[in-house]
């Protein structure tokens, strides 16, 4: 039993290796280089560069204002629209759940470019608008801030339905006939009842959508280059854009990524237990 | 029944609002002649023709699906053999391994690239720029789905007590393993294969931070068309689309509770009629 015990450790092997070398290693890796200094020493000199420097703090300030807004406003639509697909019935529900599942996987450079060809400078709509005679695109750039927001949004609303499916799937419907023969108006219901079970699973699919537009990469790459200055696509320039690299101060700048990652899912945490704390 | 039709109404809004970068899209694959009007002008199938007779439009694509179907077949591979020592022999130690297949889940692209790069760059073992580099850290990417996916099937099907059985009636624990775990759980781990599948086709961060163009990907081929052409790639988002249309589709039928199974192991059962299933069951033969 001992050695068949020890030889089965073998079969542990194969997944400790990849994991030690393609997820840990790199992460130590990573957190090692942010201490070091350019010259080679020990120290928080990267940490104070960045710190010190407007250009990265407004990389740090965008990329968490577009997460921000971008998430605020899925989780909005995503819980209006969730709740309606989840009050259908039957086939129509089933279709949608499709559409949705599928189009949560529309991102990166494909979706980018679905959205120059729909709000580009020869876009479908910005073209349709001008016709119609509706200024509203005139000034609508796709390739600056707005932009940039308007496709987050996109790939964001999808994504939540589809987290926050499961949650809607837990409000019965007999609690909203039962408070109503109480007496209850469809607003009691919501604020005593509706909102009070879903909240838990609109915050934890809330920090999932941050973290998540907080490392996206691709879209933003497509849309704005590196012109825009975001935090993922700075780690990109530094270290395999075409100017000069600088792997330890990427690094760093790697390092407080995955802070603010790690910040977000404490701040989860904490909010959790409250809302948990109150519902018994 | 007015508030159906309010929630049917906000649907049909949400489904046009998701589908327009499809529609869109597609409309510009197919169109001719389309430059200052709302609607293309003429329509053609020609995007499609060249994009096919791309040669390396092909050869991405080829390398996508080899790139994709290795880094699956590890990252399965790999999870299957931990997933089944830990239930046999530590189970008392699965834990840890949820808490490790789960932090992938919590490291965005950019950052794994930065250490990879500095790690595989190094002379003794150069492996940026080739294949081998994405395969790996694919793998990993896909971790936190293939343990769910696996993990949770062996939940269902009761795997302990199955192994358990097995060993009774004589078979050895692999056989045991083999034999009849498997089979059973084989509708979990393929749709852990579509998710992951769906996922990895998307991926551009890592290709294009670790390989670039010395490893033309389809995202990365696609990247590069995109100034150049933008009917040719029009042409080439939608077939990543039907791509992924087709990998959910299938993703769905197979999550589908209470449908029709589709099981491999469904499929070995020999065809059992209701009123057989009744009578057999008052004898406790079949659960």
């Amino acid at each position: 039993m001992f050695r068949s015990k020890v030889y089965s450790l073998l079969g542990l092997l194969p997944l400790a290796l990849l994991i030690i070398g393609f997820l840990l290693a790199p992460l130590v890796n990573m957190v090692y280089q942010s201490f070091q200094s350019n010259d080679g020493t020990f120290g928080l000199s990267q940490f104070i560069s960045i710190f010190t420097d407007p250009f990265y703090m407004q990389a740090i300030k965008n990329s968490l204002t577009i997460s921000f807004l971008s998430s605020t406003v899925a989780i909005v639509i995503a819980a209006i629209g969730g709740y309606s697909i989840s009050r259908l019935a039957g086939r129509q529900n089933k279709v949608m759940v499709m559409i949705t599942n599928m189009t949560s996987y529309f991102e990166g450079i494909p979706l980018a470019f679905s959205f120059i060809v729909l709000l580009g400078n020869n876009g479908l709509f910005t073209l349709l608008f001008s016709q119609l005679g509706l200024d509203i695109f005139h000034q609508f750039n796709l390739y600056s801030w707005v932009g940039l927001i308007v496709v987050y949004i996109y790939f964001q609303i999808p994504f939540a339905i589809m987290l926050l499916l499961p949650t809607y799937q837990g409000l019965k419907m007999e609690w909203r006939y039962a408070s109503n023969l109480l007496g209850g108006t469809s607003f009691s219901y919501w604020i005593r009842i509706g909102i009070p079970i879903l909240l838990p699973g609109m915050i934890g699919t809330y920090t999932i959508l941050f973290a998540n537009s907080l490392g996206a990469y691709a879209t933003a790459y497509a849309l704005v280059g590196s012109t825009y200055n975001l935090l993922p696509l700075q780690i990109g320039s530094l270290i395999a854009g075409d100017v000069f690299l600088q792997p330890n101060l990427a690094s760093a700048l790697g390092v407080i990524l995955a802070l603010i990652m790690i910040a977000a899912l404490w701040v989860n945490g904490k909010i959790m237990r409250k809302v948990r704390r109150d519902l018994k | 029944m007015i508030g159906n039709k309010k929630h049917f109404f906000i649907v049909i809004i949400l489904a046009i609002y998701l589908l327009l970068p499809l529609i869109g899209t597609l409309l510009y694959s197919l169109a001719g002649k389309w430059s200052n009007t709302v609607l293309p002008e003429s329509w053609t199938l020609s995007w499609y023709t060249m994009l096919f007779q791309d040669q390396r439009f092909l050869e991405a694509l080829s390398r996508s699906i080899f790139v994709i179907t290795s880094s699956v077949v590890l990252s399965l591979v790999v999870m299957l053999l931990a997933i089944f020592v830990m239930l046999i022999y530590f189970p008392s130690m699965e834990k840890y391994l949820k808490l490790v297949s789960m932090i992938p889940y919590g490291v965005p692209a950019v950052a794994s690239a930065i250490g990879l790069l500095n790690i595989y760059s190094s002379s003794s073992i150069n492996i940026i720029g080739t294949p081998w580099i994405l395969i790996g850290s694919y793998a990993i990417i896909i971790l936190p789905f293939v343990y769910q996916g696996i993990r949770n099937s062996l939940y269902t099907v009761n795997a302990v007590e199955l192994i358990q059985a097995a060993e009774l009636l004589g078979a050895t624990k692999v056989k045991a393993v083999i034999t009849v775990v498997l089979p059973n759980i084989m509708k979990g781990i393929l749709s852990a294969v579509l998710l992951a599948i769906a996922m990895l086709f998307g991926e551009f961060a890592l290709a294009n931070l670790l390989v670039g163009g010395r490893y033309e990907t389809l995202q990365l081929y696609l990247y590069q068309q995109f100034s150049k052409n933008g009917h040719l790639t029009s042409a080439i988002v939608i077939s990543y689309y039907v791509i992924i249309m087709a990998v959910t589709g299938l993703l769905l039928q197979f999550q589908q509770p209470g449908k029709k199974k589709v099981t491999f192991a469904a499929l070995r059962k020999p065809v059992i009629r209701k009123n057989q299933i009744q009578k057999n069951s008052v004898e406790g033969d079949i659960s």
